[in-house]
């Protein structure tokens, strides 16, 4: 029989981890995947872009050619694992953070550039794909998310949605509601929690007393689980599954994956305020890239020179997106304007009016003041 | 007399007030260990412990909710809401219930908290991190509503919110921050709630304005020749210093009130009709307003096209003046 201490020291919720930091995986875990060596070098190869694209947007802002950008280093195996879990009928609720998931959705890179530049037209998803824009406003996307795929099970389609979010934003009523709705109803939902550590400065510990966020949903009447959200295998592994539960009628899943931010909050914040540096250092040492590269390696899969190739072409890639955001043409004023109704009421059109002619009076811009 | 940026002032005044007072205490998201994200509350956590300057989970309703019961409590709650555009999750809790505890329970609780919100545009920052939200909280009865445009207004003002037995809604103009210093004195001293203040005496015409837009004015009226302009910066929101406002439109016969938030139902339509009931026959002109559009403001790219700049209040002035 089990001590009381034992028991309280037993996790409610399942923690999975198939790729441990060494590259080291058990070959039954790994067959029970379903992939294929194109699918671990498809993996690797996002896991790569996102952090090129990554490095190369602070390098923007901080020369002054993106606005505030919220990086996502650390964090790249908990999104491209998930977001190869879906299929392309799902839909996606993201926070602000998720730039490969939107990237492995279909969206251009030139196109979230565009947004972190601060053009609004970088939330224009292209038809045909679910993806719905960036939401600022922590947790508010959750119910979103939780309507969406309820729409689905009422008109009887199998798709389903996923919801990005953080630690922090567990604490928002709105994560309450929704992941209740959810409970309540049914709803084919996966709740993705990156739990990344922190909330800007402040800890998971002060977002909530709970041992872990997953296992919040318990209390709705659901499965949580928590993953290892530096293994990419098991984050793929636990979100094809829960967005298999939900296309078979099982509900929703709250997964909690278990990460790290390694860099600041946003280009706005500055970490060595809060934080000591041997934390970070240790979490370093678990980073998701190097750990997918030693296992592609062990396994014969990759080799320096594929290395060194895939560097280049992701390189180049963002390069191209870059240079084609630079050139984007200068906008019109036409488009404060825009998209506030289906039809553009009277003060709408007299206040263009206004603005159109106070530039022309200066030339047709700004006066220099 | 030291001299200090807005921000400076800001936290200058928390930690006076908390010093006096050891029922004040400050919490809300990043305020502790950070010291805001704007460096608002730097020092307090070390000076005064985290039970006094308290980092709080993510979330506002519960910010602001909690504060109210703490209130209720004995303590003088000041909570940060990290941006305008993230006021919206605690507005049930000011409208429902913050505004209306003095009236609902005939005057046995009131609610003398203080919810400091960084306001405004013109920092390049993201969705919901630029909006001129006051309209909505001077609409509603119960609020009192402050906005300081420089550092000695913002000190004196937010220790006279921290001691006023009412909730304060205390806007700070963010873009201000770190734009200027100026003298502020150490120590105690109160700029009253519901007083506003006359920037620039002048004649022909009056401008009304707050916040960011005060410093937009006065380089308006410094490009003007040959015109007599009577400044008024406004303060505090609600209530209005009516007298101050009549006193120099009555004077001037003109008026033009210089905004940034969206033109509808706004503080400017309020303005405007105050000025036209109680005035129409001492008018020279309709008033102008110069505001942000009805739209919401645009992203970092544009959002210049969107704030007045002093262009546009000089078109104001220049139209109320040809009339
Ligand atoms: C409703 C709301 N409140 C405050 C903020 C300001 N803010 C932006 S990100 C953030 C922390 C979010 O932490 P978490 O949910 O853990 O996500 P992470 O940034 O770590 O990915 C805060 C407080 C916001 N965007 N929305
Ligand atoms: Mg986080």
């Amino acid at each position: 029989m089990a001590t009381k201490a034992t028991l309280q020291r037993e996790s409610l919720v399942p923690f999975i981890q198939i790729l441990g930091p060494d590259g080291m995986a058990n070959p039954n875990d790994v067959v029970e995947l379903g992939l294929k060596p194109h699918d671990f070098k498809a993996l690797y190869r996002w896991m790569v872009l996102a952090r090129t694209f990554d490095e190369r947007a602070l390098a923007l802002q901080r020369q002054g050619r993106l606005g505030t950008y919220a990086p996502l280093l650390g964090q790249e195996a908990a999104q491209v694992g998930s977001a190869y879990a879906l299929k392309p009928e799902d839909w996606v609720f993201p926070s602000y953070r998720e730039h490969v998931v939107l990237a492995m959705r279909g969206q251009s890179w030139v196109q979230l550039l565009t947004y972190w530049g601060g053009n609004e037209e970088g939330n224009r998803i292209p038809e045909g794909i679910r993806n719905f824009m960036i939401s600022v406003p922590i947790a508010t996307q959750i119910l979103h998310a939780t309507g969406a795929a309820w729409a689905a099970k009422l008109k009887g389609e199998k798709s389903c949605a996923i919801v990005y979010f953080g630690d922090g934003a567990t604490s928002e009523g709105d994560f309450h509601e929704g992941l209740n709705f959810a409970g309540v109803f049914k709803v084919p939902v996966v709740f993705f929690c990156q739990n990344n550590q922190y909330a800007i400065s402040v800890p998971r510990t002060r977002q909530t007393a709970s041992e872990t966020i997953a296992q919040k949903a318990l209390a709705y009447g659901f499965e949580g689980v928590q993953v290892d959200g530096n293994d990419v295998f098991a984050v793929y592994k636990v979100t094809k599954d829960a967005l298999e539960k939900a296309r078979e009628g099982g509900g929703p899943t709250l997964i909690e994956a278990v990460t790290y931010r390694l860099t600041h909050h946003t280009t706005a914040d500055d970490w060595t305020r809060y934080r000591p540096a041997e934390e970070v250092e240790m979490w370093k040492q678990k980073d998701p890239i190097k750990r997918l590269r030693l296992y592609l390696e062990k396994q014969g899969l990759w080799s320096e020179q594929d290395e060194a190739k895939l560097v280049e072409e992701a390189k180049a890639e963002i390069a191209q997106a870059v240079a084609q955001y630079e050139a984007l043409p200068k906008r019109d004023i036409e488009d404060i304007f825009q998209y506030m109704y289906a039809e553009m009421p009277w003060n709408l059109k007299e206040q263009l009016q206004e603005l159109k002619e106070y530039l022309a009076e200066h030339g047709g811009d700004l006066p220099k003041e | 007399m030291p001299q200090m940026t807005l921000i400076q002032a800001i936290n200058d005044a928390l930690k006076t007030e908390m010093r006096r007072d050891p029922t004040v205490i400050v919490m809300g998201e990043d305020v502790g260990v950070n010291g805001g994200v704007f460096r608002a509350t730097e020092g307090l956590y070390q000076e005064f412990g985290p039970d006094r300057a308290i980092d709080t989970p993510l979330a506002e309703s519960g910010i602001v909710g909690t504060a109210i019961g703490m209130a209720l409590n004995g303590l003088k709650p000041v909570a940060e809401i990290q941006f305008d555009g993230f006021l919206p999750p605690a507005f049930d809790q000011i409208v429902s219930h913050a505004a209306r505890i003095r009236w609902r329970s005939r005057g046995r609780y009131h609610v003398p908290i203080v919810i400091r919100v960084p306001y405004g545009g013109g920092i390049r920052a993201l969705e919901h991190h630029s909006e001129a939200p006051e309209a909505y909280y001077v609409h509603t009865p119960g609020l009192k509503v402050v906005i300081p445009s420089n550092p000695y207004d913002a000190k004196g003002l937010l220790i006279a919110a921290i001691r006023d037995p009412d909730p304060v809604i205390f806007f700070e103009p963010k873009r201000l921050y770190r734009a200027f210093r100026q003298e502020v004195p150490e120590g105690d001293y109160i700029v009253p709630i519901g007083k506003a203040s006359v920037v620039r005496e002048g004649t022909d015409v009056t401008v009304i304005s707050w916040g960011a837009m005060v410093r937009i004015c006065l380089q308006a009226i410094e490009q003007l020749e040959g015109v007599s302009v009577e400044l008024i910066d406004l303060r505090t929101l609600a209530p209005l210093d009516i007298e101050t406002i009549l006193s120099s439109v009555a004077k001037t016969g003109r008026a033009v009130i210089v905004q940034e938030a969206p033109r509808t139902c706004s503080l400017a339509s309020e303005l405007t009709a105050l000025i036209t009931e109680r005035l129409l026959l001492q008018l020279q002109a309709p008033v102008v307003r110069v505001t942000g559009y009805d739209t919401h403001i645009p992203y970092l790219t544009m959002e210049q096209y969107y704030l007045p700049d002093a262009g546009r209040v000089r078109k104001g002035i220049e139209k109320v003046l040809s009339f």
